[in-house]
């Protein structure tokens, strides 16, 4: 075992795992503290993929799952920022995978039981590994608002679900973006679960930098994983 | 630090086009990872571990993801941190979801770990992703047939003795290979234990 590597999980940034609000964190959260694990090296490596886990078509989705040329509906958007670590490190060499409902908040998965329409030229996962400069983008559709069962009248904003690796097992992060300006977004429990103050993190920025003329709007959205403790970045 | 965690939301119910899009019969997209870890020409001693997840009453949970980050057979990880790096052929990470099994088992077809060398017995480095949990939990499964290293290992020492069990996965001998069994509990009475790594 050595010394901890990785800086530990910020509790002021984390959800907590039972948010009652959220209905299926009753029955599905640990009840008894966690267990303080030492960092060793089964903790400081991780699985790493490169280029070669990626098809050319990956990172666009209005084009991933478009048949016989045709288009997805709905609104074009760029999806563009940087992984970082705490140290504002920019992490290359990053996998990301997304998956989103369509621009009418319809979810290609067989168990979605929206009543909107599914577009046949809309899949929703993508990916892509992040260049040297720890930089990612994505071409997409703006995902909609849909409803859920977790109370009455209860809709999620809209937003788009990542998943990172970060270079280590403990930098795992799996999380959900949104948009600017979302009415819902204060009366979503799963954005609530987010304590005070960490919430907003989780906001895309319009970005007029990243719009691309005559197509797409831009937002983008930095990803911040746990990074080195200070005292090993010197060493 | 400078910079603030970016915070974690859950995986929801609709990661497996996403995620496992092969596992779920998706053909739009390969999977990065599987329940499958090893390839013809892995070395090693081949396994499965298998088990289900469960919530606080006993209901089988059937849309959860489970991930795993192990070393090969000579206890070597496949990644720069350890110089040793692993053989080719075991990258040791696989990626599975509950929802296709009939019992909604998640299934490894993997190799047994060897030890890593420093004083921890063999085991599986383990997440457990699932809609309500809005962070993923971290555990480990370790095996039921290294009783002398378990006594040893100093992260199964550092949880109370009455809770071990639930880090331990039973072999149970299958045909052809070991069958480790590993039950997740989510809260409860049986609770697995879960670690802040
Ligand atoms: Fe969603």
């Amino acid at each position: 075992m050595t010394e901890a590597a990785y800086t530990p999980r910020d509790w002021q940034t984390q959800p907590a795992y039972l948010t009652p609000e959220y209905k299926s964190t009753v029955l599905r959260s640990p009840s008894k503290p966690l267990i303080p694990l030492p960092q060793s090296l089964s903790e400081i490596t991780g699985p790493v993929f490169g280029h070669e886990t990626l098809n050319p078509l990956d990172n666009d989705l209005t084009k991933n799952g478009a048949k016989n040329g045709g288009e997805p509906l709905g609104e074009r958007i760029i999806v563009t920022g940087r992984v970082l670590d705490e140290n504002e490190r920019p992490q290359p060499n990053t996998l990301i995978e997304i998956w989103q409902c369509n621009a009418a908040g319809r979810y290609m998965h067989a168990a979605d039981q929206h009543d909107a329409p599914l577009d046949p030229n809309f899949f929703g996962g993508g990916r892509c590994v992040t260049d040297e400069n720890g930089v990612y983008k994505f071409t997409t559709v703006k995902p909609a608002a849909y409803p859920w069962g977790n109370h009455a009248n209860a809709w999620r904003p809209a937003h788009i679900h990542f998943s990172l690796f970060g270079p280590s097992f403990v930098t795992r992060l799996v999380t959900q973006s949104y948009f600017p300006g979302d009415p819902l977004l204060e009366l979503d429990p799963i954005y609530n679960a987010t304590p005070d103050g960490a919430r907003e993190l989780l906001i895309k920025k319009f970005s007029l930098d990243a719009t691309e003329e005559g197509f797409a709007l831009g937002y983008e959205f930095d990803f911040v994983l746990r990074g080195l403790k200070a005292t090993l970045m010197e060493s | 630090m400078a910079l603030k965690q970016t915070p974690s939301q859950t995986v929801g119910p609709f990661f497996a086009y996403g995620l496992t899009p092969e596992q779920y019969g998706y053909t739009e997209m390969s999977s990065i990872a599987s329940g499958t870890m090893v390839s013809d020409d892995t070395e090693g001693t081949l396994i499965r571990v298998e088990g289900r997840v469960l919530d606080a009453e006993d209901t089988v949970v059937p849309d959860a993801m489970i991930e795993i980050w192990q070393a090969d057979a000579q206890g070597r990880y496949a990644h720069p941190a350890d110089s040793r790096s692993s053989n080719a052929g075991f990258a040791g990470f696989g990626r599975t979801g509950t929802g296709t099994n009939p019992e909604n088992r998640f299934i490894f077809e993997t190799v047994k770990p060897g030890p890593i060398g420093d004083g921890q017995a063999p085991h599986l480095n383990v997440i457990v992703f699932m809609r309500g949990m809005p962070l993923h939990a971290f555990t480990r499964i370790y095996f039921s047939d290294e009783t002398s290293a378990n006594d040893a290992d100093p992260v199964l020492r550092s949880v109370p003795e009455e809770r071990r069990q639930t880090l331990i996965g039973a072999r149970q001998d299958g045909p052809g290979r070991a069958v480790y069994v590993f039950d997740v509990h989510l809260r409860g009475e049986q609770e697995t234990v879960f670690l802040d790594a």
